[in-house]
């Protein structure tokens, strides 16, 4: 039962790559934190720093109350979970999970009905005496989670345990292991780069773009207000339709005319797939309007996403190229059910103000409607 | 066609045999010629079906040694031979594991520098530094003695590269999840590394037992008592190339005998490589 503390943690790289760049928030006792972003984010190294795998360059981290730069990471107080699950390939099952219990010199009794309890709260009593090869991917999963569980931790660490387990089993682990956790009130940190996984799992979430933190707060709050254009691009699928607008087509695209109250000009339009709607109507008051050319349309049962090319492409400025984000021009548009328009049909998408997002020029802050 | 994959066959398993009758035909003949009487093979009327010499001339040969030349018996040569082989085997073993867990897993001033050394140590064998080596050895008043003939030969370039390589193998991921599990760097060798390194242990015994066990040239060099000879040099000696008859049952008697304790080594250590190679994964 711990808090975990970062105080403008950094890590440079001998060479001067700056792999984390001061990076604060705090995980509250019990709460599970979810660490997500793209590939090479830093999102990893933070958790080894927590861990202990990696040093720190400068920066404290606090866990329950004490600071653990200098602490070796057996004596942190951790466990953690690896993303190839790293189970001693030598040892039976049971082994695995007693090893750093009878290396911390445990009595044999305690033990055995902690390794019991774990096994029995993950079910697999039956392969306690297995070696992890004869074990399928799933159940290496769950062995690699009884090892962190036998020692009753104040921290769980998570690195992308899921992301070698095949699309079906890793859902069934992601509620288990949000089970799990609630179950153990264990605080808890978790890195992935899956956003569903992120937005399922997480009490807070942290999303990181290139060493730093874009956003912190409750995944629905990150969903409904994200805070740059990278989170809007990042969190959700499809991604958020994001279009760069000069003063004239704000004024002009916007609203049918109408203004918007505060908007600068070279604002960024953010506007959710699933906030637009196919209509013939006239754009309500203060909403958007696209029209549209489709030029993809991808059907995944209940749902259906329609691509299309809006008119004023040539005039609009080029987007930063964010990992997750649209090519200038291209408009998602999420459509309930199988019916769609068809290819080369021309469309027009609208959606209200009150489900526009706009952004600074660039992309750092969000401006308020 | 199915009458010429037949004839295809054969002619696949005479090929086999022949190459089997080639191999085999000396050793054959050596067993045939230790069961002989001295003075038929002196003659060159040696039978080529085993003669009714068998279990006097072992019995000679093991415990009493040859009248001539070489006194010692062959048994205690082959406890010398055996003695070395072991040294060296284990020695290398013992020495070159622990020196690719350094270079490996440690970070220390000059890593990639000690390597190098020991990669260079690779194109300097015995035979090229075998005056200073004698010198030293002699020095350390190795001569004659096991210490000797197994020391100068233990430290391993080769056995070091193997070791580096399979441990680069080694998951970081385990490295740190022992850490994780309160395992020190002497813990995790032991727990961890060791176990994963048995097949390539057994892999290495056996090639470095055979090695240790045909060394020549070095156990000429530092032995002079017939009581420390190794079985390699034993066999020489006892050619003798004067006027004196050479006692040839019994030289080739010795010979059979130098050849079955790596037999042995392979034989065991096989069921030891094929099960290490069906069990293990990284």
């Amino acid at each position: 039962m711990a808090n975990v503390t970062l105080r403008n943690v950094r890590k440079t790289y001998p060479g001067g790559v700056d792999a984390i760049k001061g990076i604060n928030f705090e995980v509250a006792d019990g709460q599970f934190c979810v660490l997500v972003g793209p590939s090479g984010c830093g999102k990893s190294t933070l958790l080894r720093m927590v861990a202990g795998l990696e040093t720190i360059t400068s920066g404290e981290i606090d866990i329950g109350g004490r600071v653990v730069n200098q602490i070796e990471p057996a004596d942190r107080d951790i466990a953690m979970v690896f993303q190839n699950y790293a189970l001693y390939p030598h040892m039976s099952v049971y082994n695995n999970m007693a090893y750093g219990l009878r290396n911390r010199g445990m009595a044999k009794p305690e033990i055995d009905k902690r390794v019991r309890e774990a096994a029995q709260i993950l079910e697999i009593v039956p392969m306690l005496d297995r070696k992890p090869r004869q074990l399928s991917g799933g159940q290496r999963q769950r062995v690699a989670m009884g090892r962190a569980i036998v020692r009753q931790p104040k921290v769980f660490l998570f690195d992308e345990p899921l992301s070698n387990l095949d699309a079906k089993l890793r859902i069934a682990m992601r509620v288990e292991i949000r089970k799990l956790q609630r179950r153990l009130k264990t605080t808890s940190i978790y890195v992935t780069h899956d956003q569903l996984e992120a937005m399922t799992l997480a009490d807070i979430l942290v999303v990181m773009n290139g060493g730093i933190v874009e956003q912190i707060g409750n995944p629905l709050d990150i969903y409904q207000k994200p805070a740059t254009t990278f989170v809007a691009s990042f969190i959700g699928a499809p991604p958020m339709n994001l279009t760069p607008l000069n003063a004239a087509e704000f004024a002009s695209r916007v609203g049918n005319g109408g203004t918007l109250p505060g908007a600068p000009s070279g604002a960024i339009l953010g506007v959710r797939p699933e906030d637009l709607t196919i209509t013939s109507e006239a754009t309500p008051a203060g909403g958007v309007g696209y029209d549209l050319t489709v030029e993809a349309i991808e059907r995944v049962g209940a749902e259906t996403f329609v691509y299309g090319a809006h008119a004023h492409q040539a005039e609009t400025a080029a987007v930063s190229a964010n990992p997750g984000e649209l090519p200038p021009g291209e408009i998602i548009v999420r459509v309930p059910g199988q019916a769609a328009p068809a290819i080369g049909q021309r469309i027009k998408a609208t959606a209200p103000l009150d489900k526009l997002h706009l952004f600074a020029a660039d992309g750092r802050s969000r401006i308020d409607l | 066609m199915v009458e010429n994959e037949g004839i295809r066959r054969y002619v696949a398993h005479a090929i086999l045999w022949i190459g089997i009758a080639v191999v085999a035909f000396p050793v054959y003949l050596a067993f045939v010629a230790s069961t002989q009487d001295n003075a038929l093979i002196a003659n060159g009327q040696m039978s080529l079906l085993p003669g009714g010499h068998f279990l006097e001339t072992y019995y000679r040969t093991i415990f009493v040694g040859t009248s001539g030349t070489t006194r010692e018996p062959v048994g205690m040569m082959l406890f010398n031979s055996f003695i070395m082989a072991m040294s060296i085997a284990l020695g290398k073993i013992a020495i070159s594991i622990l020196s690719a867990y350094a270079i490996v897993f440690f970070r220390f001033p000059f890593r990639m520098t000690v390597f190098w050394i020991i990669f260079i140590t690779l194109m300097l064998p015995v035979e090229v530094r075998i005056y200073p080596t004698y010198k030293i050895a002699a020095d350390l008043s190795l001569l004659d003695s096991y210490s000797g003939l197994a020391l100068p030969l233990i430290a391993s370039a080769t056995a070091t590269l193997l070791f580096r390589q399979f441990f680069m193998t080694v998951p970081d991921e385990l490295l740190e999840a022992s850490r994780i599990d309160g395992a020190g760097p002497f813990r995790f060798f032991k727990d961890t590394l060791l176990p994963l390194s048995r097949t390539n242990m057994a892999a290495l015994f056996v090639i470095l037992f055979i090695y240790g066990w045909n060394q020549y040239l070095w156990p000429l060099l530092i032995t002079t008592h017939d009581d420390m000879q190794t079985i390699q040099v034993g066999i020489r000696k006892m050619i003798v190339t004067s006027d004196a008859l050479t006692e040839w049952p019994i030289v080739m008697a010795t010979a059979i005998l130098a050849m079955l304790p790596p037999v042995f080594v392979v034989i065991v250590m096989q069921k030891l490589f094929v099960r290490g190679l069906v069990e293990t994964e990284k």
